[in-house]
């Protein structure tokens, strides 16, 4: 088993260094990569899925030339739990993009593009794997360059280079955190190795929470926690549509596992981690939401999803902290095995969502809302897989998406019944903005899927074409995944537990009565296929002795209705945006109608992020007149740069002889 | 299983149209009409079912599947509803969540049927249900949290059956204010007069009746029927906490329930006869209002 991961480790560079040079020899290297990508996939899913079902896995270790560092990969229940989704995503948006990236593109970038896609995967393979400090960040580096040039994949576009220079700075500032938190636990522990950090905890409690503070603000910049959330909007639209997914579903992931496999460094968690999680997670997604509801393109509208449901993981962990340290272990089990069921949920579903919406930009050129409609028709693969992404989103049963809806949900209700007065009015408050969340995300799905698919093509454009076979089959993958999830998730159940073990031995279990709600809720799903299935027959019987006429929808007697009457996205969404207006400061731009014949009017509204309005632009125009000021230091003359270097030596030298 | 679990999905399948012939009977004498007969949806739902249909051609699968649906999941649903005391055929910790997710997956779908005929009223219908159900579901759920926290359970059964005449003389007021706000609830979500009128004859002003303007024959019949077990699972939900379900036998307890569901019926019908309809605009601070009137409940609650 563990020779099939190293297969799989070895197999990703060799794809893209491959498929670079096909590129470069002027073959189409998209099939090639995506067989690769496969290939590796099921190389180190099978090993992941082995040790998820009770395997143990030896670790390795190989020498590094590299001081304090190691070759050192280890495979428990937590690496192996983010390892599936990794995998399983991983092919699928390869298979995908072998359709997306097929012809019409100059096959030297495509083979760069293969190769930084690979490396991608490689390095999110090894950040879960990595066992050692300087490893891990040099693992954590390349994550972050390979997905920036995935970014800027069509970087002749302005609006594609400025997102990925806020994704390229953002990832560095966390990055930044996160070499202070593990050189700090190095130097503690005298050693780079995570084996001799874990559990032995952090004496001081003020070092602890400065530790912790550093994570959630390193890994926070990653996985998307308000305010550090800001790169998400803005890469995810600019990146081609399956790296969209990659990194949506997988990639900001990486900071949740951080997250928790800090935790298993700094010992016994205090009371006040789990509030601030907590905070930060309710926080986060009734900001991604409500940004959400109020975007006018589709792959927006999807990356501030990413935002809400990143925030209901932190909100899960928190709680989970919190139930942990007073004195609550099964609210404590629960809610961390409710932020990693819905860690591997939304990789399902957003998986499928942004491959949905690259395909609905593939077919018509535009993720406009107001461009869009009636796309049932011509794209009706697309459309019912995108339908059931956004059914899976919401929450609803009898999908996958409700099962780490109702985990959380029990993690809220647990904490409500404790005798701990604050941790019930936590609890309490939990359940109402997730009440509130979910809500929100009805209202937001059912507006991305209405605008795009239902109703009348809001421009006429010429017939879209709906995608092709490796395109529509890496949809339905996720897409029976969605479904396979949802009704046989009590099957995870045990390896949820085994998971949870790494965090803390002591935990107890995670449903004590059998059968667990999840058996219930399988069975309550299959209840309803049936019903669904007899009411559709029932139907149908009824409707075939009868006439069934085909007319205009009503219109209320109007003579000449357009399809431009159809009531728009944004009209769908401006009860609850208005509602919401002190957080979103939507922009209304009107120019109404005016005399007695008028001509022309205007409306145009706008949600900028809030985050990157108030915070990022003010901070980031300050550090740069700051900054300015030692621009004398720069000037391009290669020689200069050597003195820096010698004499940043010599002062190092000194320091060392003092 | 207990055979006696049965009987509440039963009644709920034969008696839930009465619930609306008995709120449209009480609105005619508060306003000193005779009314239609009592089994008027009956008569409405068998004529519906014989009926062909009128599809748009810019309708799709979506708007033939969200009937179909949405009826499907509130029949659901009803497994979940316990009755005065009664337990539900289906119960365990977290089932009210199904149940919850159960009517979101019924909105989705009718939300879904409404955007699909591409016309503006159903989409204004759409949009305002999405908003009103948004606000009305954190009212909802910190009301069942008040009362898992007073009976110390986490399923509906166990909720109703341990929540006892004690509690009543104990922590009267938090049960008074959990059942106002469950009140508020039932009339939001089953678009009733405050929120929505039922009897609007202008396609501007409805709220449920809007998202529908499409549909006809079978279609329309199940959404009418759907509608009206939802009416009545509220019904049962408010009456299950009103209940002291505890200290009776189960025949009683059955008579209990079921005379408990017709009373907010009326109830429902002498609200809708002696008030008029709120500006729509009202309408998330009566929502936000019900929410703050559970969460004060549960603060009350609190020792």
């Amino acid at each position: 088993m563990n020779a099939l991961l190293l297969v799989a480790l070895a197999l990703l560079p060799a794809t893209g260094f491959a498929a670079w040079f096909w590129g470069r020899t002027g073959r189409n290297p998209s099939g090639l990569a995506a067989a690769g990508v496969v290939a590796a996939s099921v190389f180190g899913g099978l090993p992941a899925i082995y040790v998820l079902l009770g395997g143990e896995l030896m670790p390795w270790r190989f020498p590094w030339p590299v001081p304090g560092g190691e070759f050192h990969l280890e495979t428990d229940a937590l690496t192996a739990w983010f390892l599936v989704p990794l995998f399983l995503l991983s092919a699928c948006a390869a298979v995908y993009g072998a359709g997306f990236w097929r012809n019409g593109i100059a096959t030297r970038r495509l083979g760069n593009a293969w190769l930084f896609y690979c490396l991608l995967v490689f390095a999110m393979m090894l950040v879960l794997l990595a066992r050692n400090a300087l490893l891990f960040l040099f693992a954590w580096e390349l994550m972050a360059l390979s997905s920036f040039f995935l970014v800027v994949f069509e970087q002749e576009r302005a609006t594609v280079r400025r997102p990925g220079w806020i994704y390229l700075g953002l990832s560095q500032a966390g990055a930044a955190f996160l070499f202070a938190l593990l050189l700090i636990l190095g130097h503690k522990a005298n050693s780079m190795d995570f084996t001799h950090w874990a559990w032995r905890g952090v004496d001081s409690p003020v070092l602890a929470g400065v530790l912790f503070a550093l994570a959630v603000l390193g890994f926070g910049a990653k996985a998307g926690f308000v305010p550090l959330h800001i790169w998400l909007p803005e890469a995810h639209p600019a990146a081609p549509s399956h790296v969209s997914a990659l990194m949506s579903g997988v990639l900001i992931k990486t900071g949740i596992y951080g997250l928790i496999r800090t935790l298993t460094f700094l010992g016994e968690p205090a009371a006040w981690w789990g509030g601030t999680l907590l905070g930060i997670g309710l926080l986060t997604a009734i900001f991604g939401v409500t940004f959400a509801l109020a975007q006018h393109d589709l792959k927006r509208l999807l990356a501030y999803s990413s935002v809400e449901n990143i925030g209901l993981m932190a909100a899960g962990l928190g709680l989970g902290l919190l139930g942990w340290c007073l004195g609550e272990p099964v609210v404590g089990v629960l809610g961390l095995a409710a932020a990693l069921l819905h860690a591997f949920n939304h990789t399902l579903f957003k998986g499928l969502l942004f491959l949905g919406a690259g395909s609905v930009l593939h077919a018509t050129g535009s993720r406009q809302f107001e461009d869009l409609g009636g796309l049932l028709k011509p794209l009706p693969w697309t459309g019912a897989l995108f339908g059931l992404g956004a059914v899976a989103l919401c929450g609803l049963p009898p999908l996958n998406g409700f099962l780490s809806e109702l985990l959380l949900m029990l993690t809220a209700f647990g904490s409500v019944l404790s005798p701990e007065n604050p941790l019930a009015v936590a609890g309490l408050l939990t359940v109402a903005v997730l009440a509130l969340v979910s809500g929100l995300a009805v209202a937001t799905f059912s507006k991305a899927f209405g605008a795009t698919f239902l109703g009348e093509p809001r421009k006429p454009t010429t017939t879209p074409q709906e995608n092709t076979g490796t395109m529509r089959a890496a949809m339905c993958i996720l897409a029976a995944a969605c479904v396979a999830v949802g009704f046989f998730g009590f099957m995870l159940v045990t390896p949820l537990q085994r998971v949870v073990a790494v965090l803390s031995p002591q935990f107890p279990k995670l449903f004590p009565a059998s059968p667990s709600p999840l058996v219930w809720v399988s069975g309550a799903g299959v209840a309803l296929l049936v019903l669904v299935a007899g009411l559709a027959v029932w139907r149908k019987t009824l409707l075939a002795r009868r006439t069934v006429d085909a007319t205009v929808t009503w219109d209320c007697g109007y003579a000449r209705p357009h399809p431009r009457m159809q009531y728009t996205a944004s009209s769908f969404a401006q009860p609850l945006t208005a509602l919401f207006r002190a957080l979103l400061r939507n922009r209304v731009r009107l120019s109404p109608p005016t005399g007695i014949l008028p001509t022309a009017a205007r409306l145009a509204t706008e949600a900028p992020d809030l985050c990157a309005e108030r915070l990022a632009r003010p901070l980031f125009a300050r550090l740069t007149t700051r900054l300015a000021r030692w621009r004398w230091l720069q000037h391009g003359n290669v020689q200069l740069y050597v003195l820096y270097i010698a004499l940043t030596l010599l002062a190092l030298l000194l320091w060392k002889l003092r | 299983m207990n055979l006696l679990s049965l009987i509440p999905p039963v009644l709920a399948l034969i008696l839930s149209p009465l619930l609306l012939g008995v709120i449209n009977r009480v609105k005619a004498r508060f306003a000193g009409r005779r009314g239609p007969p009592l089994l008027q949806v009956y008569y409405d739902l068998a004529k519906l079912l014989r009926k062909g249909a009128v599809y748009s051609r810019t309708t799709t699968w979506v708007f033939r599947a969200g009937p179909v649906v949405g009826l499907a999941a509130v029949l659901t649903a009803l497994c979940l509803m316990p009755l005065g005391g009664v337990p539900a055929l289906w119960k365990f910790p977290g089932d009210f969540i199904l149940l919850t997710g159960l009517l979101g997956l019924m909105r989705f779908a009718m939300v879904g049927a409404a955007l699909d005929t591409g016309s503006s009223f159903e989409g204004m219908g759409a949009s305002r249900e999405v908003w009103i159900s948004a606000l009305a579901e954190p009212a909802l759920l910190v009301a069942l949290a008040t009362l898992a926290r007073q009976a110390q359970e986490l399923s509906l059964t166990r909720i109703c059956a341990a929540l006892s005449e004690q509690h009543w003389l104990h922590t009267g007021p938090v049960l008074a204010l959990v059942v106002v706000a469950l009140g508020l609830v039932l009339l939001a979500e089953n678009a009733r007069i405050p929120v929505d009128d039922p009897n609007t004859h202008l396609e501007l002003t409805m709220i449920h009746e809007v998202m529908v303007l499409d549909h006809g024959g079978p279609d329309f019949a199940f959404i009418l029927y759907g509608a009206a077990l939802k009416l009545w699972l509220f019904a049962a939900l408010v009456t299950g906490m009103v209940i002291p379900a505890g200290s009776l036998s189960p025949w009683p307890n059955l008579v209990a329930g079921l005379g408990g569901v017709f009373l907010v019926a009326i109830g429902v019908g002498v609200v809708e006869s002696v008030m008029a309809r709120l500006r729509l605009l009202i309408v998330p601070q009566l929502l936000v209002g019900a929410g703050a009137l559970a969460a004060t409940a549960f603060l009350l609650g609190l020792k």
